[in-house]
């Protein structure tokens, strides 16, 4: 184990370390060697003290961590696999016969894009593995940036300093949403070609703009011949490099700020408890990244995805039932199912479609800026400006788990939506009522997911402090002398109550008068009056941490506990660190 | 019995013993459960037979002279491609009535199907049962055929024929596995909520060749795979999110645990 950050030797625990022997370097010819190479690279390029510091930094290991890892290797899957596919496919709607090896595609018209993926898929060596290698981990890539995303969330880990890239994953999340889209629509497959249609209904019901926007991309009427080259470069060229580009933004303000963690003994605000990135990070990671490899590879060589060569080519007419777009866009398109038909009216001559641009245009950059804009929102509410290293447990932060569970929720019920026919049809249920029902749930669950996550929260965190306070019920009962019975508690060791106590209290902030001395408004009275409202709304239902006092009391006397009001004194009311030194009172 | 009589508090004894109510009454269902009675004999199919059987089955919904009710629709003209469908494929006679006739086991022998077929047949001109030589698939242009699905099928049976759901509950059912015969009378007849596609709408020859479509994706192996129903991107997705992120996770807590 080693320590980053406030690496100076007045740091309490790297003095604990001074004496420890420091190794020795091996002077072995090899090594001689390798420093040698090493020793001309920096001369010519000054490279040691960057890649030194990159190499020492220090990450922990935690498995919720490597969600992210999951998706970085997915998304450089996708980079290698797709570059192996961009060597065979054609970005062209030229119409061409098809005659490869596919008996039921002979003789039938259909474009290049097309015939170029069916051959990649049935005439080029390994061609199918490596398209559903790519497809698959573009799905994983969606999935795990968004668990990834939901564990900062939850464990608070967007707090100050890590803002910026909160928004940075943000916009990630968002325009792998929109690269994915454009990898779909680009083999031009019956249900690429569906949901290229669905994106221009989606364009056309912007008001006044939309027919312009639409024409302007298709470059005419649709489809046209123009869309798939566009996309093409979209996908392979400017999406991947703004990916790639926000992406190495991303893991340099990581390496920057340094890796939260999660609470624990040894574990502050001020350091980094795990190893560093040479030798042990730089295994562990490169093997899981072939890991991830090997589980895309094996998933795509069992599982068939996007079969275009059952789909049939596009053609305008056609639109196969169960047509959905892959899972990430699914909420989206979910929206369109539920929003209701009146949404859209004639007024001034005009068709105004708000029954699709709700869902299809609003939706997508409504729920991105929510998001970005959370950590901000909650800091004003909070006022808190402190760096925050250590990672929140979720159940410290009932109101933030909460929401974070009604906007799930939320998100979910959209996603089912998406997925109402096939609901309909495998449940043996009508998709009129599953649609009703999703409709109230909409605006029904979320509340709900809220209250329940909240109180599940505040349960967990009182049976926290029941267990710092009374310790493990050890199921032995005895008898004293006098007669008396009582089942014997046993007190935590330090370690685990550490992780039990080490939050910080919470506390609604306080109003102060909207007038100043002289009876003057102040201009911010309102501003603040509804800071003081949500921030009410945040900590109003709240167990506090149990203090040192709190536990020492309870070690004298269990029972009445519950007279202790208050902490007698400042030092008093901070976390039971500086108690846990003491051994803990043998209970009788 | 003693060491029998020791384990019954063991954990896996709750278990055992489900288990084997649920095999004693499962065989004694098996061995005890109502048969179907065979009771009308076959015989050769003519129209006297036929109406002794619609009498006696069908009548109830579709009225003495199959003139209809209010249960069902008269059959005067739907011809004998609608009865060899429908009893056909088992659909009627209805189990219970609902928003739509589920298929099920076949009621009836061939011989008598045809015998009621040759009854409502007898009632009013409608359209036949198919010849063989349309309606097998048999020397079908596949590609042609696939063309045809997709244009005119494809939107409520899906892509792959795997079937997809209409409004209040209907649906469009699957069409794995069906005999050519039953697809072209569908076609013809449009039961249920399916419209009809008449001889002038798709010939003859193009309706075998969609049963040449749809037989040979019965029969295609599925070269990529596991083909997870053949539903779409719902599948997939949901596959993604249960069994790929599920693998992912388990190698991360793995790996997380490893000491350095």
């Amino acid at each position: 184990m080693s320590n980053d950050r406030n690496g100076s030797s007045d740091d309490p625990i790297d003095r604990l370390r001074r004496e420890d022997p420091q190794p020795e370097a091996p002077a072995n010819p090899g090594m001689k060697a390798v420093g040698g190479v090493a020793g001309w690279l920096d001369d010519r390029t000054g490279a040691a003290k960057p890649v030194g510091y990159l190499m020492k930094k220090v990450f922990p290991d935690h498995w919720s961590f490597m969600l992210g890892e999951v998706a970085m290797y997915s998304m450089i899957i996708c980079l290698i696999s797709g570059t192996f596919l961009t060597f065979w496919f054609v970005p062209s709607a030229g119409q061409v016969v098809y005659d490869g090896s596919y008996l039921p595609l002979r003789g039938v018209t259909v474009s290049e894009a097309y015939r170029s993926t069916v051959d990649i898929s049935f005439d080029i060596r390994g061609g199918l593995l490596i398209r559903q290698i790519h497809h698959w981990a573009a799905l994983m890539f969606i999935v795990a940036l968004s668990v990834h995303m939901l564990r900062v969330f939850f464990t608070g880990a967007f707090r100050k300093p890590r803002e910026i890239n909160w928004v940075i994953g943000c916009i990630l999340s968002m325009l792998a949403l929109v690269e994915g889209f454009a990898g779909y629509s680009l083999p031009d497959d019956l249900l690429s070609g569906t949901g290229l249609r669905a994106a221009e209904g989606f364009m056309r019901s912007v008001p006044v703009l939309g027919s312009y926007m639409s024409y302007f991309l298709f470059d005419g009427a649709f489809p046209g011949e123009a869309i798939i080259p566009r996309l093409y470069s979209v996908h392979v060229l400017l999406l991947p490099a703004i990916l790639v580009g926000l992406f190495v933004a991303h893991i340099g303000l990581v390496f920057i700020h340094k890796h939260t963690q999660y609470p624990g003994p040894g574990k502050t605000n001020d350091n980094v408890v795990g190893f560093p990135v040479m030798p042990v990070y730089a295994a562990k990671a490169g093997g899981f990244f072939f890991i991830v490899f090997g589980v895309l590879a094996l998933i795509a060589a069992l599982v068939t995805i996007n079969p275009i060569w059952a789909y049939g080519p596009y053609d305008p007419s056609p639109v196969t039932a169960g047509s959905q777009p892959d899972w990430y866009m699914g909420f989206a398109d979910g929206a369109l199912r539920l929003l209701p038909g009146w949404l859209e009216f004639t007024a001034f001559g005009f068709t105004f479609s708000f029954n699709v641009m709700i869902g299809a245009i609003l939706l997508i950059p409504v729920m991105y800026g929510l998001m970005a804009a959370y950590p901000f929102l909650e800091r004003w509410v909070t006022g808190d400006d402190r760096e925050h290293h250590l990672l929140d447990r979720p159940r410290n932060n009932p109101t933030r788990t909460g929401l974070g569970m009604a906007a799930l929720t939320m998100y979910g019920v959209l996603m089912f939506a998406a997925g109402n026919d096939i609901m309909a049809i495998k449940l043996g249920l009508s998709i009129n009522d599953i649609t009703h029902i999703l409709r109230a749930a909409f605006f029904v669950a979320p509340p709900i997911a809220f209250w329940v996550t909240k109180r599940i929260c505040l349960s967990l965190q009182r049976r926290d402090r029941d267990l710092v306070l009374h310790g493990r019920e050890t199921g032995r009962i005895v008898r004293t002398a006098d007669g008396q019975f009582f089942e014997q508690h046993e007190p935590l060791d330090e370690y685990t109550r550490w992780l039990l106590v080490q939050h910080d209290k919470q506390e609604p902030l306080q109003l102060t008068a909207g007038v100043d001395e002289h009876g003057v408004a102040s201009p911010t009275a309102r501003k603040d009056k509804l800071r003081v409202a949500l921030s009410e709304f945040y900590f109003k239902d709240r167990i506090d941490p149990v203090t040192p006092a709190e536990l020492a009391a309870a070690h004298h006397d269990g029972h009445a506990l519950e007279a202790i009001e208050e902490a007698p004194h400042e030092e008093a009311s901070r976390p039971a660190l500086e108690s846990s030194h003491r051994k803990p009172r043998k209970r009788p | 019995m003693n060491a029998l009589a020791a384990r019954r508090r063991h954990p896996a004894a709750i278990a055992l013993l489900i288990l084997l109510g649920l095999v004693v009454t499962g065989v004694a269902y098996a061995t005890f459960a109502p048969k179907q009675a065979d009771a009308a004999t076959a015989s050769a199919s003519s129209v006297q037979d036929g109406k002794k059987l619609f009498l006696a089955n069908c009548a109830t919904c579709h009225g003495l002279q199959a003139q209809g009710t209010k249960a069902g629709p008269s059959l005067a003209g739907v011809g004998a491609a609608a009865v060899d469908f429908q009893m056909g494929t088992g659909r009627m006679p209805l189990a219970a009535p609902g928003v739509q006739a589920p298929q099920k086991r076949v009621q009836f022998s061939d011989d008598e199907i045809a015998s009621v077929a040759a009854y409502i047949a007898s009632l009013a001109p409608g359209p036949t049962v198919p010849d063989s030589d349309v309606s097998s698939g048999q020397g079908g242009n596949v590609a042609k055929g696939a063309e045809l699905f997709r244009v005119n099928c494809a939107m409520c049976h899906n892509f792959a024929g795997s079937g997809g759901a209409l409004t209040r509950g209907k649906y469009a059912p699957s069409l794995r596995d069906v005999e050519g015969k039953h697809i072209y009378e569908a076609m013809v007849t449009g039961p249920q909520s399916m419209p009809v596609f008449s001889d002038t709408n798709i010939a003859p020859e193009s309706k075998n060749d969609i049963v040449a479509y749809l037989h040979s994706v019965d029969k295609q192996e599925n070269v990529g795979g596991m083909a997870l129903g053949n539903l779409g991107p719902v599948s997939e997705g949901l596959f993604v999110w249960v069994f790929g992120l599920g693998i992912m996770v388990a190698f991360a807590v793995w790996l997380g645990k490893k000491a350095a």
